[in-house]
């Protein structure tokens, strides 16, 4: 029943998607040109630009998922379904994983396009941090959106609220992908898969246990 | 079945809901009429389960799968098509996947919106949207319709046309609340009358063989006098 | 005597003893020898980072209280130790720079501490920024409730993140933001310090909260 409402929200976000991902090559491409190549090593800082970027495109989805329930008040209805809450918030998650994920396959062929990274040995893994840490910034994201979509100024309040909690697995993120483009072996960054795994599940849950006081009255 | 019992709700400072309660059984219409402000939307989202109140329950027997809900929006998606939209609500609720089609296609004919099933809902006018909005909410054949001014934008044709359909539901033993502020609309329909002020019931009676001009009537002397 | 007063003399009580913090810490207590007189400034840094890490940890707690038992008290609450909190913050990122600048030559560091405290100092603007978006007070209640539990659960995660950070940056040596171990006359100077924060605490807290019921109250009339 999840899966259903998710192919709803795909059909939807046809031309969401569409911006978000024009979104994200817009900002490598203003990264590439502000940077001087000989003065800073790419590799220190390509990790860091990456996750930004990510991070600002999954903000645009965020905003747009619950934004869909809310033009006729269809999340009245949904409410008044049979649908549990918490299955609601599953689907709502999933379903911005999917948009963050296909916006973040976009953005990573043009990251290593523009700043001409290694990223072929390490693919697989790098493809496993980068799901990894979308997990928890989706988890806590559409929490968040959720609640912020009724208040004004949402566009604003959304990254004001969010993004003091994405910083650490951004930093576990930024590191474990940083080691990977060195060429350095997963071993010497367990500690920080480790805290990502554990953000994520600590997070999806918290989330999908207060996910229902968000909606209810 | 659908129960209330010392419904009490408060908005802040506002009362909402002043202690409510009745009881509706198969085939029964309550029409409930109020002037704005006077809690009936608060009513109807307590019974559909969307607000919990403060004080007393409600029940409907069945549970939410057994509830249809016409609230003030459409509660469509405006980029889907008419048909996916009541396909999506339909498979929510369960329907199975065979019945689907030959539901929706029913009930769009019978409300006069079957050419405009592939059309998508948001270049709709008002009352063609709320037709579709009405077919939303039978999707899942449910016993008990909870419905909000589901009036409002419907031409002449089209009110006739869910009236004949709510008067064959409640026949076939559904229950339905229906809140209007406006007398004509429903007053056939109803096998109950209740006017709401201020949260309260100020009357609550079987409508026995009244028209419209008599319970208007009725009903400027109990909100007025209360 | 109402809340308000009463937290008007706690903070009275709170601030006298400051000042005697600043006397004690000033003239009786010892100059560390590497760091010279700015390192007194760690006998306020230290505590007000320790409170406004608790007032978050407060905030949770009433938070998850809230959601349990429904009690506006508990909200006032968690609101009152966020604009406190956020006070707090602001003077450990303040004295922060104005430790560090004479001792490593730069304003800012990313030490335990601080960045511990820039991010709860992130947390709390939310929050009051999220409380103040909202009129409806029940819906405001619920909201800043979930964003305080959240906030309690990311404070380890944080915690976390910047060991990690740092064992991956050590610091040189002479960068040495954390305490050092303290000789006596330092320590009770310390403590002494926290005492008084947290008696300020409590008496900001009274006073914020009485302030919160006042303006309920005024509106409700």
């Amino acid at each position: 029943m999840i899966a259903r409402k998710d192919l709803v929200l795909e059909f939807r976000t046809r031309t969401a998607f569409l911006s978000a991902a024009v979104f994200t090559a817009l900002v490598l491409t203003v990264f590439n040109f502000g940077r001087d190549p000989t003065a800073v090593p790419t590799l220190d800082l390509a990790p860091s630009i990456l996750w930004v970027t990510f991070t600002f495109a999954a903000m645009l989805a965020f905003n747009r998922a619950f934004q869909l329930e809310l033009e006729n008040d269809a999340l009245d209805a949904l409410l008044v379904s049979p649908i549990s809450r918490s299955s609601l918030y599953l689907a709502k998650f999933v379903a911005n994983c999917v948009f963050v994920g296909v916006v973040e396959c976009v953005g990573l062929p043009l990251f290593v396009l523009f700043f001409d990274v290694p990223v072929w040995g390490v693919l697989a893994p790098l493809a496993g941090v980068i799901a990894l840490a979308t997990v928890g910034f989706v988890a806590v994201g559409t929490l968040f959106s959720a609640m912020v979509i009724r208040t004004r100024f949402a566009e604003l309040m959304l990254p004001v609220l969010l993004l003091p909690f994405l910083i650490p697995p951004l930093v576990g993120a930024v590191q474990v992908t940083a080691a990977l483009l060195a060429g350095r072996p997963l071993s010497e960054v367990t500690g920080w898969l480790r805290l990502l795994a554990a953000y994520d599940i600590v997070f999806l849950a918290l989330a999908a246990v207060l996910f229902p006081t968000t909606v209810n009255e | 079945m659908l129960r209330a019992e010392g419904l009490r709700h408060t908005f802040g400072s506002v009362r909402a809901l002043d202690g409510i309660s009745f009881t509706l059984s198969a085939g029964q219409t309550l029409v409930l009429f109020g002037p704005n402000g006077s809690g009936k939307t608060t009513l109807l989202r307590v019974l559909a389960g969307l607000i919990r109140p403060l004080e007393g329950y409600a029940a409907v027997t069945g549970g939410r799968r057994a509830v249809g809900w016409i609230g003030h929006q459409s509660h469509l998606y405006g980029h889907l098509t008419v048909r996916e939209n009541l396909r999506f609500w339909a498979a929510l609720y369960d329907v199975p996947a065979a019945q689907r089609e030959a539901r929706a296609g029913e009930l769009l004919h019978r409300l006069g919106v079957a050419d405009r099933a592939d059309v998508p809902v948001r270049v709709l006018s008002r009352g063609l949207t709320q037709r579709v909005t009405i077919a939303r909410a039978l999707m899942h054949d449910p016993s008990v319709l909870l419905l909000d001014e589901p009036f409002t934008g419907l031409d002449l044709a089209a009110a006739a046309q869910f009236r004949a359909l709510l008067a064959e539901l409640t026949g076939a033993g559904r229950i339905v609340v229906l809140a209007t502020h406006n007398v004509d609309e429903g007053v056939e329909l109803a096998t109950d009358v209740a006017f709401q002020a201020r949260g309260r019931f100020v009357h609550f009676a079987p409508r026995g063989t009244r028209g419209a001009g008599d319970i208007a009537d009725a009903y400027r002397l109990a909100v007025v006098g209360a | 005597m109402t809340l308000a007063q009463r937290g008007r003399w706690v903070t009275l009580v709170g601030l006298i003893l400051l000042a005697g913090v600043y006397v004690r810490a000033l003239a009786f207590t010892p100059t560390e020898a590497t760091q010279g007189l700015a390192q007194k400034i760690y006998y306020i840094h230290v505590p007000a980072a320790v409170w406004a890490e608790m007032s978050m940890i407060f905030i949770g707690l009433a938070s998850v209280f809230f959601l349990f038992l429904k009690d506006p008290r508990l909200d006032r609450f968690a609101e009152a130790s966020a604009q406190v909190g956020v006070i707090f913050a602001l003077v450990v990122l303040t004295t922060g720079p104005i430790w560090g600048k004479p001792i490593w030559g730069t304003w800012w560091t990313w030490d335990a501490r601080l960045t511990l405290t820039l991010l709860l100092f992130f947390i709390y603007l939310g929050y009051l920024v999220l409380r103040g978006a909202i009129t409806d007070p029940g819906l405001r209640a619920r909201y800043a409730a979930v964003i305080g539990i959240c906030g309690l659960v990311l404070v380890p995660f944080i915690h976390f993140s910047v060991l990690m950070f740092r064992t991956l940056h050590p610091q040189p040596i002479v960068l040495k933001p954390s305490a050092p171990s303290l000789p006596g006359v330092m320590l009770v100077t310390l403590l002494f310090s926290f005492g008084v924060f947290t008696i300020l605490y409590i008496g900001f807290v009274m006073q914020t909260y009485a302030i919160a019921v006042a303006n309920e109250t005024q509106v409700d009339g």
